[in-house]
């Protein structure tokens, strides 16, 4: 099959929302947006407090959290199987090769971008708002909701750029997930596989997919910044 | 102002206030009172001292050395402070109000705010972006969020330092208003002729050390320190 053919059938299988297609871009999205959310509900907070708080070993602890923000997929992979494998200490809960287990490794592989993100964001403020918020009486941690809103737009950037990451990664979810197919196959992987197997049509319209989404965050991530500097100052 | 029946928290009495940063003493043995009523300007040369000792009255910064009473201990703080850069949230001119008074648990944020924003001639911008607002309705917008807190002590940090002279009067013309209804105004100023025109006593500060408190009178009839009739005649101090 040659290229301009693969073409064709890939924009096809796009076109004609083939079940199996529909079924590998629908599970990446639910894993992907799941391991966000869940990492954005512990890294706000715990990247706001860490812009505000002041403890011995704090330099220290934003230094590894900036570190992690490289983590490379298969090592957050590789931590997350040895957790839930059989003998883990977490083995018992049965998730290996399941999307729980991919879920649970994107969000290790977010969490650092957001909670280090946020840090950054929120020290800015906090540095602006301070003297405002300290003379209300808001300090300490009263004050990060007052951050996290005000900080939303750049905020809203941060969650993005993790969905990036967590969209693209292949390594953590191969590795949890196993590429079981209709189970855990999501469009990085398929694509690592199906290339290898010589299906080009399906790797290369989950390609596209992944081109799309990717243009699609880019485009969110301009608009917030926009958006904020429209309605925000 | 809600003020009535409720102890008030002056005078304000504050003795031997001093404050060190990096060894160096910025604030030594400041003693003064300051009593209900009235605009007192706070006056000296670039680092002496005056925004220090408005954030140390107003609890913004711990003192090494030295006390600042409140003649009554009241659960919410009752004297406010509005910054030399008006510090605005990312919200409405509203929101900031409302922030505010949600923020010491104050009931009625909403109608409070709306209040304020009318008393101030910035209702017509209550929806208006804060930061998108221009120097002299940020400024007025910080007063007004103070006032909303119903203080009895507004402390001021240079209110008009960064405005043109069309905001400056404004400025000044609502701190007179705020004095005449028996707000108490401690402020800073490096505008001679504001403190002239808006006060009726001067704290002339100078490298830490308070040099003068005296009616602004006595102070601009050269009846001072010699420091103070130096600057004052525009020498320079070092």
């Amino acid at each position: 099959m040659d290229i301009s053919s693969s073409f064709a059938a890939a924009f096809g299988l796009i076109v004609g929302l083939d079940p199996q297609f529909v079924q590998i871009v629908g599970l990446s999205l639910r894993v992907t947006l799941t391991a966000v959310l869940l990492a954005a509900v512990i890294g706000l907070p715990l990247g706001a407090l860490l812009a505000v708080a002041r403890f011995p070993g704090r330099s220290a602890l934003i230094v590894l959290v900036n570190g992690l923000m490289g983590l490379p997929p298969v090592v957050a992979g590789l931590v997350v199987f040895l957790l839930l494998s059989r003998s883990g200490p977490l083995g018992a809960l049965g998730w290996l090769f399941s999307p729980a287990a991919m879920v649970i490794a994107q969000t290790l592989l977010v969490l650092p971008i957001i909670i280090a993100l946020t840090r950054g964001t929120i020290e800015e403020l906090w540095g602006e708002y301070r003297e405002h918020l300290t003379s209300l009486g808001l300090t300490g941690a009263r004050a990060i909701p007052t951050l996290l809103w005000d900080g939303r737009f750049a905020l809203a950037t941060g969650l993005l750029a993790g969905f990036g990451r967590a969209s693209a990664e292949v390594g953590a979810v191969l590795i949890v997930g196993g590429n079981i197919a209709g189970h855990t196959r999501t469009m990085t992987t398929s694509i690592a596989l199906e290339t290898s197997k010589g299906d080009l049509p399906l790797a290369l319209g989950l390609g596209l997919v992944l081109i799309a989404l990717t243009l699609a965050i880019n485009a969110a991530a301009y608009g917030a910044s926009r958006i904020g500097a429209r309605f925000a100052g | 102002m809600a003020m009535r029946d409720i102890a008030s928290i002056l005078p304000l009495s504050v003795e031997g206030l001093s404050f060190e940063a990096d060894g160096k003493r910025l604030l030594d043995s400041v003693s003064f009172t300051l009593p209900k009523g009235g605009v007192t300007a706070v006056i000296g040369p670039n680092g002496a001292g005056k925004s220090l000792t408005l954030r140390l009255c107003h609890g913004l910064l711990v003192p090494c050395a030295g006390a600042i009473r409140w003649q009554a201990e009241t659960g919410r703080r009752r004297h406010a402070m509005v910054f030399q850069r008006p510090v605005m949230l990312r919200r409405s001119a509203r929101a900031n109000i409302v922030h505010a008074l949600a923020a010491v648990g104050m009931t009625e944020a909403a109608s409070r705010a709306d209040a304020a924003l009318a008393r101030f001639g910035l209702a017509a911008l209550a929806d208006r972006p804060a930061r998108l607002m221009s120097g002299g309705e940020q400024q007025r917008l910080a007063i007004a969020r103070a006032w909303a807190l119903e203080p009895e002590v507004l402390f001021l940090d240079e209110p008009s330092s960064q405005l043109d002279p069309g905001a400056t009067r404004q400025i000044e013309e609502i701190i007179q208003s705020l004095a005449s209804e028996g707000m108490t105004i401690l402020m800073t100023t490096h505008d001679l002729g504001q403190a002239r025109r808006l006060s009726q006593r001067i704290l002339f500060l100078d490298r830490g050390r308070l040099i003068d408190d005296a009616p602004t009178q006595a102070v601009f009839a050269g009846q001072s320190s010699n420091a103070a009739r130096a600057f004052i005649a525009g020498d320079l101090l070092w």
